[in-house]
């Protein structure tokens, strides 16, 4: 028999309790199986693949690589937690992604999506060298990543306009 | 975690080190600098470390992915032993202490003296590492690496060449050639020899050409899924003449 153990998780800035859990769980396991989070994808379960990515408090992590149970008293971010700006479902990562064609199948989407932003918020205007060591830990066997690429630089032009004309300020 | 995802592995038991202040970060005592045995590679990778240790620095920024990288720490590569240890050629180099700590008290062991063999450590059971020491050099350093691509790969070889204008030695360390890091002491030795120390320059090209001869000669590499073994002694010679030329720029011929 297996001792279970029940903690409590910060994901997507709600108190989440994981209940009945074994101590081995990846972090990935709780938010899929036990939280009802299937954003964050399940393949490879040794970071190969990137597709579990998710931010734990300020560093985005393969959430399969993380004990569940060592993610306590730890802000997570998945997928589902991205929101765009004014009320859009998507954010503008999310959406250069499709304005791009950067999904085909889309299994390693959310991801990249969040690998993306992570890059984004802590380097605003990467080159092309920082661009693909970001996403160097996200496998997509679907596109080639020329799409990818081209969405993350969209972000990037889009951002760089928005903040010219703020600062522009009222016509 | 891999091998506990795979259900290779199921602890009854789990101990996080994550939130044990004295294991994480870094800092300087004199002439040397304490790593924590939780030091991400995601630490070492820039800022002042970066500064102060490089090639420690460029040995972080070619392991895994920055998914991996934020994880994962020098203290489990260290008790992993695993002869494509990134960090280890490094450590190798820099004559590293591994502080080790354990129900009956702490030790200090030098890094080649703690890994035993593919895997193996001398750590004895209950046994933890808890720091490794390293110094701060007046040099050049550098790190190469060769894979089977550029992102996410284990390595196939690595040389760290380390050099140190005040003790007017060159140091080198190789992975991925041998069950444990190794030393090139005859390469080390012929550099030592053949360096301008007034100048803090290698005396000609062809030192670090024969250096890297030298270093290719100090490896027991074998032929494995990765590579051959042949394959891994060019590989050691043309890195090891690279890193050197560049950590110890030679004098024109």
């Amino acid at each position: 028999m297996t001792e279970t153990v029940t903690y409590e998780l910060m994901v997507n800035g709600e108190r989440r309790v994981v209940e009945g859990s074994w101590l081995g769980e990846s972090l990935l396991f709780a938010l899929r199986e036990r939280l009802g989070l299937p954003g964050s994808k399940n393949a490879c379960e040794q970071g190969e693949c990137g597709s579990c990515s998710v931010r734990l408090d300020d560093r985005l992590v393969c959430a399969c690589l993380v004990l569940a149970a060592d993610a306590q008293g730890r802000s997570v971010t998945t997928v589902e937690g991205l929101t765009g700006a004014d009320g859009d479902a998507l954010t503008d990562v999310q959406r250069a992604f499709l304005d791009e064609g950067g999904v085909q199948c889309g299994f390693c989407t959310p991801g990249l999506v969040m690998s993306v932003h992570d890059l984004l918020d802590r380097n605003p205007t990467p080159d092309d060298l920082e661009l693909r060591e970001a996403i160097s830990g996200n496998l997509c066997r679907c596109t080639g990543y020329g799409r990818i690429l081209a969405a993350a630089r969209t972000v990037v032009a889009r951002r760089g306009e928005a903040s010219l004309h703020e600062s522009e300020g009222p016509a | 975690m891999v091998e506990v995802n795979a259900g290779r592995r199921r602890p009854s038991s789990v101990v996080s080190l994550t939130r044990v202040p004295e294991l994480a970060g870094w800092h300087r005592e004199g002439d040397e600098i304490v790593l924590g045995a939780c030091l991400t590679y995601a630490d070492m990778e820039r800022g002042e470390l970066a500064a102060l240790v490089p090639a420690l620095a460029q040995a972080a920024r070619t392991i895994g992915s920055p998914q991996i990288r934020a994880v994962a720490t020098l203290g489990g590569n260290i008790g992993t032993a695993s002869p494509a240890g990134d960090t280890l050629p490094v450590l190798a180099a820099l004559d590293a202490v591994v502080e080790v700590a354990g129900r009956a008290g702490g030790r200090r062991v030098p890094l080649l003296e703690l890994i035993t063999g593919v895997k193996k450590t001398s750590l004895a059971p209950g046994e933890l590492v808890t720091a490794v020491r390293v110094p701060v050099l007046r040099g050049g350093q550098e790190f190469l690496k060769v894979g089977t691509r550029n992102a996410m790969v284990i390595s196939v070889v690595m040389v760290a060449v380390v050099v140190d204008l005040d003790g007017q030695s060159v140091r080198a360390g190789l992975g991925s050639v041998a069950p444990v890091p190794v030393r090139a002491r005859e390469a080390e030795r012929y550099a030592g020899e053949h360096t301008d120390w007034s100048r803090g320059r290698l005396a000609g090209p062809a030192v670090a050409r024969r250096f890297g001869e030298l270093c290719a000669e100090s490896t027991a590499a074998i032929d494995d899924h990765r590579s051959t073994a042949d394959y891994r002694r060019r590989a050691v010679a043309v890195c090891a003449a690279r890193a050197l030329a560049r950590a110890l720029p030679p004098l024109e011929a």
